[in-house]
């Protein structure tokens, strides 16, 4: 089982602020850490590694300083990984970042499976993996709760509003993973030992070849960011301080039955 | 515009489940219509199932002009390699301006294979839609950053516009019974060597507390504050007094408390019913994304500084341990009295 795992390294949203005066997101000082999901993806990557034998690559597009988010999976027990990085990759949208990434699928070569985290929490946007999927034209069992293999299958339970798809489909695949997949692990002292002694490979476009340069970075990118803003905050209401429980629920319901609410 | 003179009308993909349309669907007809009304174009429906009446005839009734209807036994379970198959082939025969789809976990499937098989742009989850006056172009809007920002994305040099719309961020619209719209019948077959995946069984979810939060009139929830599992007891005991269904914020999702189905904000579901009740739950921008809509919000939390207090119509600072049976008892006593 060879698997390759897509990992993105994220700002920590929750430790997001909004500046008060300008209304504009405070970044500064706020941690990079490699998006939840993806630990979640790299978990289940190395649980098959361990069942079935095999390596697990990790893949990752980026700044040269997402090298630490893919060190971070080394440590975590993953035996290559790789970094897209280059100016021609900037400012890509889902559609052109699903294209450089399953190109470095494609320099990678030998695998069986690919498992991405379900979404990143930047861009929330849940969309890069199955994009993946199309451009590589294979199966996509996404959302998946439980990946096991049988020979030269997948067998996904893949979840959707309603309940959970079991789902059977023929390696290679590309799965996504949430956080009820797993717990993932924390490093040990011997994993942070063993990657000391791996290198991170930094590749470009150049280095892999081949590459749709209409496809890549901010040209490739149908979509367009027109403009941000911040959300607006309803007006806070009455509150109520200072009282008793069954004193604060009178006066809860007073308001209510002002407002016809009950 | 020139260029793209041939695309016309919008779309909604109107998602089933066991043949039956679901909300999100009709919600995004709603928005179609908005946007077709102002692009002076006409609103699409998609409907693929085994037995396609009951969506088509929603379909139409929430506002559909045309609803073209791909129908097939082997259609009724949602498989993104048929569903995509169908919606390019219809949308290289029909060429639409802008297609909504819900991001439900199959629409996110569906809209990504398309937009790739086409070559155009896919807005993800959004929760405000327009049209850009500057340049007609469909203004996508959506959150990002765990919802501390907002984003207008224009797709202006593809087409069809193709975006997903988180379910729940628009109200459906009241059907007009009896409503009709021009059905467009195609038969597609699904070339097999395109199907991969294979379904093997489904197992369906049983529900907690009441109906699904997305459909419920009243939410209670619960977040941090209860502690432990066991104290959600008392969110579904008011739940039930109030008749309504339990919800959760993502801190009670992640300690495990409870199936995160329920859960409400960014990363969960949007909802936006008559009366939320959030208990324990400080209020993060996260969880404010998913309840911000709601008409009524009551908050009770011992924190004065929660954010929580800054969205509530009446906000309570007292122990919830105390505040919360008293509120369950008294409802109770005037529901048993009236």
């Amino acid at each position: 089982m060879n698997i390759i795992v897509c990992i993105k390294q994220v700002p920590d949203t929750a430790e997001i602020k909004i500046d008060p005066v300008t209304n504009t997101l405070i970044r500064a000082g706020v941690p990079s850490i490699v998006n939840p999901y993806d630990k979640n993806a790299v978990e289940a990557a190395l649980q098959l590694k361990e069942a079935y034998g095999g390596k697990v690559t990790v893949l990752s597009m980026g700044p040269p300083a997402a090298e630490a988010a893919l060190r971070e999976c080394l440590e975590m027990g993953a035996d290559e990984a790789i970094l897209m990085s280059g100016r021609e990759f900037g400012g890509s949208d889902t559609y052109a970042t699903s294209y450089i990434l399953s190109q470095g699928i494609r320099y990678i070569g030998d695998y069986d499976m690919i498992i991405c985290g379900k979404q990143a929490i930047d861009g929330d946007t849940g969309q890069t993996g199955a994009s993946m999927s199309e451009h590589l034209n294979i199966p996509q069992l996404t959302f998946a709760v439980k990946i096991d293999v049988d020979g030269e299958y997948a067998l996904v339970d893949r979840e959707v509003d309603e309940g959970i798809m079991t789902l059977k489909a023929k390696l290679p695949v590309l799965c996504t993973v949430g956080k009820d997949i797993n717990e993932p692990r924390t490093a040990t002292m011997k994993g942070k030992m063993r990657a000391k002694r791996m290198t991170v490979k930094v590749v470009n476009s150049g280095d892999i070849g081949n590459m749709d340069p209409t496809k890549m970075g901010l040209k490739g990118s149908p979509t367009r960011v027109k403009k941000t803003f911040t959300p607006s905050v309803k007006k806070a209401g009455i509150k109520i301080e200072g009282k008793s429980g069954a004193q604060a629920v009178e006066t809860l319901l007073g308001h209510m039955k002002a407002k016809a609410f009950i | 515009m020139g260029k793209f003179k041939e695309y016309k009308n919008v779309w909604s993909f109107i998602e089933t489940f066991d043949d039956e349309p679901k909300n999100v669907g009709l919600e995004l007809l709603g928005q179609a219509k908005k946007l077709a009304g102002k692009l002076g174009e006409k609103v699409g429906a998609v409907v693929v199932g085994g037995d396609c009446a009951r969506a088509a005839k929603a379909a139409a009734e929430h506002g559909a002009d045309v609803v073209y209807v791909v129908e097939n036994p082997n259609y009724k379970n949602f498989s993104a390699e048929t569903h995509a198959y169908i919606l390019t082939a219809l949308i290289e025969k029909y060429k639409p301006s802008a297609i909504l789809i819900g991001a439900t976990n199959n629409g996110r499937d569906l809209g990504s294979r398309v937009a790739v098989r086409i070559h155009t742009g896919l807005t993800a989850d959004c929760t405000e839609l327009d049209v850009d006056e500057e340049s007609g172009n469909v203004a996508y809007t959506r959150p990002a950053f765990g919802g501390n920002l907002m984003a207008t994305i224009l797709c202006a040099d593809t087409r069809p516009q193709m975006g997903t719309i988180r379910p729940g961020a628009f109200k459906k619209e009241d059907p007009e019974p009896g409503r009709k719209a021009k059905v467009v019948r195609e038969d597609i077959q699904v070339p097999t060597e395109l199907l991969l995946t294979e379904l093997l069984k489904f197992t369906p979810f049983e529900s907690v507390g009441g109906v699904k939060i997305e459909d419920a009139k009243i939410i209670v929830s619960g977040g941090r504050g209860l502690g432990k599992a066991e104290n959600f007891k008392l969110i579904e005991d008011l739940a039930a007094a109030m008749g309504g269904s339990v919800g959760a914020s993502r801190a009670a999702v992640d300690a495990g408390w409870i199936p995160h189905q329920q859960q409400v904000g960014q990363t969960g579901k949007t909802v936006m019913p008559q009366i939320y009740v959030a208990v324990g739950i400080s209020g993060a921008i996260q969880h404010v994304a998913g309840m911000s809509s709601s008409e009524y919000v009551i908050a009770i939390n011992k924190d004065p500084e929660a954010p929580i207090f800054n969205v509530a119509d009446v906000g309570i600072v007292g122990d919830l341990f105390e505040v919360v049976p008293a509120l369950t008892e008294k409802i109770k006593a005037l529901r048993s009295g009236q």
